[in-house]
């Protein structure tokens, strides 16, 4: 079956990697984007879309997702995490290792990438385990997964309690040039913490994950990187304080990236309010003054990427005691219309907003995708980025309802969405 | 999962969760109410909560608690049901909210629950018809205790505006202090709280009362020292070096008591550790001790909050 030629007619094109923002047409040949400019002539055949001015952004790149698949697939399955990313303008979703078995071989990766193209609209990229099991102590086979396709090396929520062994994954992982990312976290310090430390946890008798836990977390896993330098990313940052830690380190290596979710953009940790489950995240939510000095690093740069940590739970583990509730929210359908409604509240640049979600965890990847260019993969969406929205669970597309922004305003509406050429997303 | 996707329960089912939900007005009736019903030992001749149904459901062993609830119901004139979830398909991997679907079935009027989790009575409240009583909810709160202790404390001294009350012990594990601290504050009563800084929860001093870790100086002047129950897997050597060592600090005896204020009262929710948060020789003195008043205070006490909630026509 041969493909037509894709014509984009009158879009709003965003590039955040070039810096381009102009009205004008794309056209792609095959799964590449083969032209872009004003007025560009339909080849004979090409199928025709018209943008009416709606903004065209390359597909954005969620590096931290979560499905239940294997082994929990009523929580997500690569499908219907793949329709959510879609519907969201997501078009490369990184899995978490952390499901049932871990992913900690290269058989299990190269199963992830298959299956994925045969039932996800969206790009699957497998994240391998960094030690077996992620039991924090043994290194997994990560030069056969790095050859079988892994996109990077995590432990997912998982701690590594001993600095010999952090050490030991980047040494090694540094002979195959791999990316390792890790949670910063001192593991004694966060035990058995739900909430962030503070005076709701203490008024609302839960017990509290102080900052702290993450700087010194943050502390010895950046000391090693830097002494590495090593290709290391910072999963997640939630505090304020880890800010110029994070600062120091990457002056000495540049190498070092930092990511920062969404819901700790959005929420912070008034945001529990009377126990609600949707609300307790980890990192957890932490003060306002962490959420805005957060925002200002990804529009610094500082922080370089923002990931949905899209983390599906069933009602069974959520709807119980506080206590007793799972980590979590869903995220990867609503990612863009939270970063586009603090770009509608001035809180970010449009630009600054795209980079995390585009080019910047592309270039962190080595991948061609997440940019509108000649030559790139066409992965694209095409965006309202004005339309208000209202983030009702009942529409969302995941298997699971634990949404923490659910009943927010945010903004901006994706019409549909490309990958490699193909529309994988219409909302019509 | 019906339980779970069944419509929130009708706006007009009234909780007891937290003393936060209570204004000085509204805490002022019931207390007074709790004085009444103390006063008149006699079950109310009209037994204003007769053809209603009470629940109790305690996943912490409390008899004292769960009596004082029961005797409260009954003087009242309610049927009162204990179920008991060690016994029931709670072993049996059933959530808290199926328990709840459960007791929306059988049409209950009121839940008593006890449970070891924070907001565990705040989970059940959006998803029962029926009214919610905490009875203590894990760190949280014991809103009734806080109630029956206000009743305790103006029926020793008349009044608790101005009195000066030291809470002591361990603080960041207790939902009576927390329920404390806002009910006797809310009637105008000067808390102070007293801990070592391992038993202080986070932000603690953003309650409104004053902190001590210093013992004597903590309960120098007061009127009240309440002390807290100290639980046994605290004193080994996690929060605290070990019980002798607390008692030596922190443990309330007669040479300490005298930083207080002469003819102070001494109070404690129970069950008490004695030698180690408390002498015995203050506990039993009953020139001192309120402490078989407050046991005593339970039922008024819970007779007014069954009242306020259930207590109009079915």
């Amino acid at each position: 079956m041969t493909t037509h030629p894709l014509l984009i007619r009158q879009a709003r094109i965003i590039d955040p990697d070039s810096d381009y923002d102009a009205m004008g047409d794309v056209l792609v040949e095959g799964e590449v984007i083969a032209a872009i400019g004003p007025n560009l002539p339909a080849p004979v055949g090409a199928d025709i879309v018209e943008a009416n001015g709606l903004a065209l952004i390359p597909g954005l790149i969620d590096l931290r997702v979560s499905v239940g698949e294997p082994g929990a697939e009523h929580r997500e399955t690569l499908g219907s995490a793949g329709r959510s990313a879609v519907a969201g303008g997501v078009t490369t979703i990184a899995l978490t290792p952390d499901t049932t078995p871990v992913i900690d071989q290269a058989a299990l990766i190269h199963h992830l990438t298959t299956q994925g193209k045969a039932r996800s609209p969206a790009r699957i990229l497998a994240v391998g385990a960094l030690t077996k099991g992620l039991n924090g102590e043994e290194l997994a086979e990560i030069g056969l997964m790095a050859e079988a396709g892994a996109a990077f090396f995590s432990q997912a929520q998982a701690p590594i309690l001993r600095a010999s062994v952090v050490k030991r994954c980047l040494d090694y992982a540094r002979g195959f040039d791999a990316l390792v990312s890790l949670r910063p976290q001192d593991a004694s310090l966060a035990a058995g913490g739900v909430m962030a430390h503070g005076e709701l946890a203490g008024r609302l008798g839960l017990k509290g994950v102080p900052a702290l836990a993450e700087w010194i977390g943050l502390d010895r896993d950046l000391t090693l990187a830097a002494a590495g330098n090593s290709r290391f990313l910072v999963d997640q940052v939630s505090s304020a304080g880890s800010l110029p830690r994070l600062a120091a380190a990457k002056r000495a290596n540049p190498l070092i990236a930092a990511s920062v979710s969404i819901n700790h953009l959005l929420l912070n940790c008034l945001d529990i309010g009377d126990y609600r489950t949707f609300a307790k995240l980890d990192p957890p939510l932490r003060e306002e003054s962490d959420r805005l000095a957060l925002i200002d690093a990804v529009e610094s740069g500082l922080i370089d990427i923002v990931v949905s940590a899209h983390d599906p739970r069933p009602p069974e583990e959520k709807r119980v005691p506080f206590d007793e509730a799972a980590f979590g929210s869903i995220g990867v359908e609503t990612l863009l219309s939270g970063l586009l409604a603090l770009v509608a509240e001035e809180a970010l640049s449009l630009r600054a907003a795209l980079a995390a979600v585009t080019c910047n965890p592309a270039k962190l990847l080595r991948a061609p995708f997440g940019r509108i260019a000649i030559g790139a993969p066409a992965d694209l969406a095409l965006v309202d980025l004005t339309a208000p929205i209202v983030v009702d669970l009942e529409h969302l597309r995941s298997r699971s309802r634990n949404c923490a922004l659910d009943g927010r305003r945010l903004q901006g509406r994706v019409a549909a969405t490309f990958v490699a050429g193909r529309k994988v997303f219409d909302r019509h | 999962m019906p339980a779970l996707l069944s419509p929130p329960p009708a706006a007009s089912a009234r909780h007891f969760l937290s003393v936060q939900q209570l204004n000085r007005r509204e805490a002022e009736t019931l207390l007074a109410r709790a004085q009444a019903f103390h006063r008149d030992a006699a079950p109310s001749a009209n037994a204003p909560l007769r053809g209603r149904t009470i629940v109790s459901l305690f996943f912490e062993n409390s008899t004292r608690t769960q009596a004082s609830f029961e005797i409260a119901a009954k003087r009242m004139g309610a049927e009162f049901i204990t179920m008991q979830p060690r016994a029931s398909s709670v072993q049996k991997g059933e959530t808290l909210l199926d328990t709840a679907a459960t007791l929306n079935s059988m049409r209950a009027d009121a839940l008593i629950l006890r449970h070891a989790a924070s907001g565990a009575a705040n989970l059940l409240a959006r998803k029962l018809s029926c009214s919610v009583v905490n009875a203590g909810d894990g760190q949280h709160e014991h809103p009734t205790q806080a109630l029956l202790d206000a009743l305790t404390l103006v029926e020793a001294f008349g009044r608790l505006d101005g009195l000066d009350i030291a809470i002591c012990g361990d603080i960041l594990h207790s939902r009576v202090a927390r329920s404390n601290v806002g009910l006797l504050s809310l009637f105008g009563a000067r808390v102070r709280l007293v801990a070592p800084p391992t038993l202080l929860p986070a932000a603690v001093e953003r309650w409104g009362a004053p902190v001590f870790t210093d013992m004597r100086q903590g309960i120098s002047g007061c009127d009240v020292v309440m002390m807290l129950r100290l639980q046994t897997e605290r004193m080994q050597g996690a929060y605290l070096p070990s019980p002798r060592e607390f008692f030596r600090f922190y443990g309330l005896d007669a040479e300490k008591l005298r930083a207080a204020k002469p003819g102070a009262k001494v109070m404690h929710p129970g069950p008490m550790n004695r030698g180690v948060e408390i002498d015995s020789a203050i506990a039993d003195d009953p020139a001192i001790s309120l402490i078989e008043m407050q046991v005593e205070m339970g039922v008024a006490a819970r007779m007014a909050v069954l009242e306020s909630l259930i207590g109009g026509a079915p």
